[in-house]
């Protein structure tokens, strides 16, 4: 346990060290904690048409009053509050199933990790964004279903970059004595494996964190989002007419948006950083070997792609192949 | 390009063509009520006899069966809200102008994002290559329906450079080159718009490919040599940086087709995605499927394309 919070710790303060690490929690940790308690920065009804209309930013109305006369802080801080209730919800779903799956695929491999990765091919088919829209237009708009739906296309991703790490993991000599000293395969995989497999989970989760905002936003944008929650997207589409006169109703949303993303992608970056690096004690190969693949992975391109420019390039690509 | 390569290439197309089938299946079949239903309008007797006539009282697998052939056929049935008009139709009108849109912006984006890793690469490290690092980063991260309001907010309206919305002025109808003119011009932003993430992604992709290769033996062995350094650069690294440009052209596609889809919103462009959110506002079931289950196999063609073509390039693509 004390090793465990020590590594905690150490983890922190690498990530700390870092330029990228202290940008990204600048822009990951005040709107993120400011959707987490939006009940108390802004109380009471953000909807309420109190105002006057089309305020500028002042000190009363810190980012202007709306075509509605609605303040803008307020429904910003609740429009986070969705994109980060969306955000935990998908990514622990997304995880839980996905380290699950990816580890029973590669651990046991045969028939069961054939069986388990055409599903994930299926499930891949159709783009997360498309899925969702088509899923709204069918069943009504509703958080809950976004969440399940989210969580149901983004742990594919995880499961593949698990079983890779898993794969390459379980060969080891440690794997080995653990199992000729008698360990079971399920005391295996969790306390010799899985521990192996986490930095390449941690350092996809900001990009998987990314993307569900970007989604979130996006389909609140096109007029698809939950009508009972406020979202950052519909805060954007609803500037669009009053782009000219009254830029704030735009700005300030988008700008929130572009931090929050920003500091996800940079988060991701950090991370990758930092667990890229063996740490004391642990063996180089303990390294994502999916990304040193690249040069011979265009088989199983997708992977290959979010793993590789995913790792080497940053954000972009896993949140590609996650779409 | 070996000829088992390409067979287990399409054999992996398989799981993902049952996938797209078998999803939208599921999706039609969660959405309350069925056409029986809509169509009788509430006699009891009326709506038994509807879904005898359409199979609808048939075991599911047996639906499933019948929907994957027609969908396979190219049948995607009729809309319920534009005077029956065939699914087909309406793609084959729409579809034409979202590619306008796409093509303009892979192409622009790929050349854009390779010229500025030739660039900054010439200096690793040197200002210019933080610089447009940084912004690469910002390109990615900013999300295209904001991007796409700041453009019409600063070069539209602001500085009166580009029309705003549409695809073609309303208010004169040109022909020949003018009309070409014409479409180009209202093309402008959105294509500034859509390409400004892609250009970031094929950026950094192709940047950090060339600081890999830069230190490679072959690249120390060509300057050794006294070849001069942009030419080492363009002639032997960049060539190798470029491959997984290639790769990643695929899951761009599925990229871009996304953010077309908010582009076409912002700046009224009547093309796929334009027909999509229409079509699902007004719950237009059979068009909202179309379009998707469109957009699934371009993709799957996309990838597909994409790894052979990429096996054509490198040689030593060997499917694990």
């Amino acid at each position: 346990m004390t090793s465990r919070s020590r590594s905690g710790t150490a983890f922190l303060r690498r990530l700390l060290g870092r330029p990228a690490g202290v940008v990204a929690l600048v822009l990951v940790v005040p709107p993120a904690l400011a959707g987490l308690l939006a009940g108390r920065i802004a109380p009471g009804n953000p909807k309420a048409q109190a105002y006057p209309t089309f305020r500028p930013p002042s000190r009363e109305f810190l980012m202007g009053t709306d075509n509605e006369g609605r303040a803008l802080f307020a429904m910003v801080v609740h429009g986070l509050a969705t994109s980060m209730v969306t955000v935990v919800s998908v990514i622990v779903i997304a995880a839980v199933i996905g380290v699950a799956v990816g580890a029973l695929s590669g651990y046991r491999g045969g028939v069961v990790d054939g069986v388990l990765m055409r599903l994930v091919d299926m499930l891949e088919a159709v783009p997360a964004f498309f899925l969702a829209i088509v899923a709204f237009a069918v069943l009504g708009s509703d958080q809950n279903t976004l969440i399940v739906l989210l969580a149901a296309t983004s742990w594919t991703a995880l499961a593949r970059i698990v079983r890779a790490q898993v794969l390459s993991v379980k060969r080891r000599e440690f794997v080995q004595a653990a199992r000729s000293l008698g360990s079971s395969g399920v005391r295996t995989v969790i306390r010799h494996i899985l521990p192996n497999v986490t930095p390449a989970v941690i350092v996809v989760l900001p990009l998987l964190a990314s993307r569900v905002v970007l989604i979130e936003a996006g389909l609140a944008f096109l007029g698809l989002g939950d009508p009972n929650r406020l979202s950052l997207g519909y805060l954007i589409a609803n500037a669009q007419p009053h782009l000219q006169y009254y830029w704030w109703m735009s700005v300030f949303p988008g700008l929130v948006l572009t931090s929050l993303v920003l500091g996800f992608n940079l988060l991701g970056d950090a991370f990758n950083d930092v667990l890229d690096r063996p740490s004391e004690g642990q063996a180089p190969e303990g390294r994502a070997p999916a990304r040193r693949a690249w040069p011979g992975g265009a088989g199983r391109q997708r992977v290959v792609a979010a793993a590789a420019a995913g790792a080497a390039a940053g954000p972009l690509d896993v949140a590609a192949v996650l779409d | 390009m070996s000829g088992r390569y390409v067979l287990r290439r399409l054999a992996q197309v398989v799981p993902t063509v049952v996938g797209i089938l078998v999803i939208t299946f599921v999706l039609i079949q969660l959405a309350p009520g069925d056409a029986a239903d809509t169509l009788s309008e509430g006699d009891a007797e009326y709506t038994r006899q509807l879904r005898a006539r359409m199979r609808l009282d048939r075991p599911l697998i047996e639906q499933f069966w019948a929907y994957a052939k027609r969908v396979l056929r190219g049948d995607l049935g009729v809309s319920s809200t534009q005077n029956g008009r065939s699914v087909k139709g309406l793609i084959g009108e729409y579809l034409p102008r979202t590619m306008l849109l796409m093509g303009t912006a892979v192409v622009l984006s790929t050349l854009v994002g390779i010229a500025l890793a030739a660039r900054a690469g010439r200096r690793p490290d040197g200002p210019l290559d933080a610089t447009i690092g940084a912004g690469a980063l910002l390109g990615y991260a900013v999300p295209v329906m904001w991007l796409g309001q700041l453009a019409i907010l600063v070069l539209g309206l602001r500085a009166g450079l580009f029309p705003v919305g549409g695809m073609t002025d309303p208010r004169v109808s040109y022909g020949g080159i003018d009309h070409l003119l014409d479409v180009g011009v209202h093309l402008a932003l959105p294509v500034l718009v859509l390409a400004t993430s892609e250009v970031a992604m094929v950026y950094r992709v192709a940047r950090t490919g060339l600081r890999q290769e830069s230190q490679k033996e072959y690249v120390r062995a060509a300057h050794a040599k006294g070849v001069r350094p942009d030419r080492v650069l363009s002639h032997h690294a960049m060539r190798n940086a470029l491959l997984p440009v290639v790769t990643i052209i695929g899951t761009r596609i599925g990229f871009l087709f996304s953010g077309a889809v908010v582009v076409e919103r912002l700046f009224a462009w009547p093309g796929m995605g334009t027909l999509l959110i229409t079509a699902a506002e007004r719950r237009d079931r059979p068009v909202v499927l179309g379009v998707v289950v469109v957009v699934a196999f371009a993709l799957v063609a996309a990838t597909l394309a994409t790894d052979l073509v990429y096996a054509l390039v490198d040689p030593r693509i060997r499917y694990d």
